[in-house]
């Protein structure tokens, strides 16, 4: 079977601001058999615009995507969220689309179309796991990712209690209703530490960047890090912090 | 504010009214308590029917069918109704609804009048038009009874005393009842509300209740309950006044073999309410002589016009929603300054309002994180974040021009052209040398509603693309 061709959807969030993310996805899937393509033309799925009641700029993004995707055997986003956008808010916008219903989040993509479970990944720290509302919800990603972290190597999964309780992001919420989303936050956090994990691992950066913000200026010492990059991780080149 | 009593005169918009209400400890504490409790019991009695999801479907199915017949039902249940000895009266809105059901109450001579729990009546300012025509509402279910008794306001559907622990409801009732409760023992305080109604159930000339279903075929009303309360009020007084939403409707009594699965299960997680009282138009010689059917509009065919909102009208108010959601959760129901609190509360009033321009209704769909727990366990089906977004787009629409639309627009911009994109990321890309910690703690508004509890990540040196562009591209 010749290698699928995979079209890489960064997302504009780890775009900008977790390329190391994006650069695990390819290393992953390279390593998993895959060919990789990155379309420059990509920005943005248009979720913020979408969510925060913004349809037009949305609708314009949504035909984007499905030009700029068109023609990959498959399409794999490192976010439950984006992911959920693009293929359950899109065809409403845009109508349907190959693009569309060929876009998988990345733990999806693994288990569901390439069948592994056991990415021959290393990653020796205790690692605890959030699942977002949109990978869970929209998607129903179920347990997937959990199975791939398990069959890591070295890692110590620790659970996360109330896992499944929405951790206040929640796009623009977090800015518009600040205070409640802080007391989301800090119910997760509390969560979070007591487990005891050193890393807090998630497939959303969005999500990441703000249970991360939050223990980034407690000081907690916890680090966030995003699925791709601990299944990207092995032995010959182990997960190391960007700065 | 407008004139549609489903959102309390004078409530501020919610981020301002969940900031107080975040801040009170105790408030927190009877929420978390109370919400985890009755989820988790749900979850459990959700578990035990292996074709849930299949109710939900036939519920969703029976509630569109009767949505998009409802022309039809109406007429149908005016007929049953009047055939069996009952008056229908039809209510454009709170004002008509108020008005009927005082002069209903004066023309029975009476002065007071006993209440079953019903959110209609709550919806419409039904006890205060009564009051100010000089007519006492007695409310008779124990939670309302708490709200009524402390002068306050509910905050849950099924559950309006939720914010109360027991030594607040032992505090209210001796301040407020003659036969003054000794302790906070929940049977102590069920004891003193026993005996605080007794007497009304027993002088009442007058019952106002509102309905779960009416089967349009038959003509028969349908109240569920756990307390015995409603029981009394439907069977004792002379006189009995339903106040009913249009939308309560269901066709055939066959179909209310799925709703008296979905809704106790959803709502107080048992298997079966204790009180299921079912009653068509009067029986000679036997409880209430004379029965008014008040089919209530009060904004409900203006959201059924609606192709996405219209589905908030299969809402049962069952409550599901309000327990799994992690906003109510922290900020309790009065912050959504609606009898109707919650994510469905956040759907349906601003439909009932149905004005944009009303600052506070067009905050409510903006109060949620839109993680999608309450579609989950909603019985009916009702996609909750959907009907959120949709209405964000109209409180967008009504709201012109803003700080906000300017920036979306200019993001807009940026997105369209990955060329302008990557340039803006490299400007953007500057902070870094600004926060050389790698993270950055204060940004000017609006960024400072991120970073007064929250750090952000400074921005890498390189983006993806520019990376994928040197090694890849």
């Amino acid at each position: 079977m010749p290698a699928p061709r995979v079209g890489l959807f960064a997302t504009c969030l780890t775009d900008t601001f977790y390329p190391s993310t994006a650069r695990a996805v390819v290393r992953l899937l390279e390593r998993l058999g895959c060919h990789v393509d990155f379309p420059m033309d990509q920005t943005c799925c248009g979720q913020m615009h979408y969510n925060t009641g913004y349809r037009d700029e949305a609708r314009s993004l949504a035909a984007k995507y499905a030009t700029v995707f068109a023609g990959y055997d498959a399409i794999v986003a490192p976010s439950g969220s984006c992911g959920g956008m693009v293929r359950e808010i899109h065809p409403e916008l845009h109508g349907t689309s190959d693009a569309f219903v060929r876009t998988y989040e990345l733990s999806e993509f693994i288990v569901d179309v390439l069948g592994v479970t056991d990415v021959g990944a290393y990653f020796p720290h205790r690692v605890t796991y959030h699942p977002t509302c949109h990978s869970l919800r929209m998607l129903g990603v179920g347990d997937k990712p959990l199975s791939l972290l398990r069959a890591v190597r070295g890692l110590d999964l620790a659970e996360l209690p109330a896992a499944e309780t929405c951790c206040g992001f929640g796009g623009t919420f977090a800015v518009k209703n600040a205070d409640t989303s802080t007391a989301m936050l800090g119910d997760k956090m509390r969560n979070v530490l007591n487990t005891g994990a050193e890393v807090l691992c998630a497939g959303d950066n969005s999500c990441l960047m703000h249970i991360g913000g939050g223990l980034s200026r407690l000081r907690t010492g916890v680090r966030t890090v995003h699925l791709a990059e601990i299944l990207a991780s092995t032995e010959e080149e182990p997960w190391a912090a960007t700065p | 504010m407008g004139s549609n009593p489903v959102t309390w005169l004078g409530s501020p918009v919610f981020p301002k009214a969940a900031k107080a209400a975040l801040a009170d400890t105790q408030l927190r504490r009877n929420l978390r308590k109370a919400t985890h409790t009755i989820r988790d019991k749900r979850a459990k009695a959700v578990a035990e029917l292996p074709d849930w999801e299949q109710l939900r479907l036939a519920g969703e199915a029976i509630k569109d069918d009767v949505l998009s017949n409802l022309d039809t039902y109406l007429e149908r249940i005016e007929a049953a109704v009047t055939a069996r000895g009952g008056v229908v009266h039809w209510a454009r809105d709170a004002r008509e609804a108020n008005e009927i059901v005082l002069r209903l109450a004066r023309e029975a001579g009476t002065d007071e009048v006993v209440k079953v729990k019903s959110m209609a009546t709550a919806e419409i300012g039904l006890n205060e038009a009564l009051a100010a025509g000089g007519i006492r509402a007695i409310e008779t279910d124990l939670a309302e009874l708490i709200v009524q008794l402390g002068h306050d306001r509910p905050s849950h559907i099924l559950v309006p005393a939720i914010h109360r622990n027991r030594s607040e409801i032992k505090e209210i009732f001796q301040r407020e009842m003659a036969e003054k409760p000794v302790s906070d023992e929940p049977r102590e305080l069920a004891e003193a509300a026993r005996r605080h109604l007794r007497r009304k159930f027993l002088s009442a000339k007058v019952a106002v209740s509102g309905a779960n279903f009416g089967v349009a075929d038959t003509g028969s009303i349908v109240v569920v309950e756990s307390e015995g309360n409603g029981r009394m009020c439907l069977t004792l007084p002379e006189v009995l006044i339903t106040v009913m939403g249009i939308e309560k409707l269901v066709p055939t009594w066959q179909d209310l073999e799925v709703f008296l699965q979905l809704l106790p299960r959803s709502s107080t997680a048992e298997r079966m309410n204790p009180y299921t009282s079912v009653w068509t138009g009067v029986t000679p010689g036997d409880g209430p002589q004379q029965f008014h059917l008040v089919l209530l509009d009060n904004g409900r065919t203006d959201a059924l016009a609606d192709r996405v909102g219209r589905q908030a009208l299969r809402c049962i108010r069952c409550s599901a929603c309000l327990n799994v959601c992690p906003v109510y959760e922290r900020t309790g129901g009065q912050a959504y300054g609606s009898v109707y609190p919650g994510p469905i509360g956040a759907i349906l009033s601003p439909q009932l309002v149905n004005d944009m321009h009303d600052k506070q209704a067009a905050s409510l769909p903006y109060a949620s994180s839109l993680c999608g727990a309450c579609y989950e366990v909603c019985p009916v089906r009702i996609n909750i974040p959907e009907v959120l977004v949709h209405l964000r787009a109209e409180a967008v629409e009504a709201k012109g021009r803003t700080p906000e639309s300017v920036g979306m627009a200019a993001l807009g911009w940026l997105f369209a052209d990955a060329r302008r994109y990557e340039n803006a990321q490299k400007v953007g890309s500057l902070a870094r040398h600004l926060a050389p910690s790698g993270r950055i703690s204060s940004l000017p508004w609006p960024g400072s509603k991120w970073t007064s509890t929250r750090d952000v990540p400074t921005p890498p040196a390189e983006s993806f693309r520019t990376w994928w562009r040197k090694n890849r591209g």
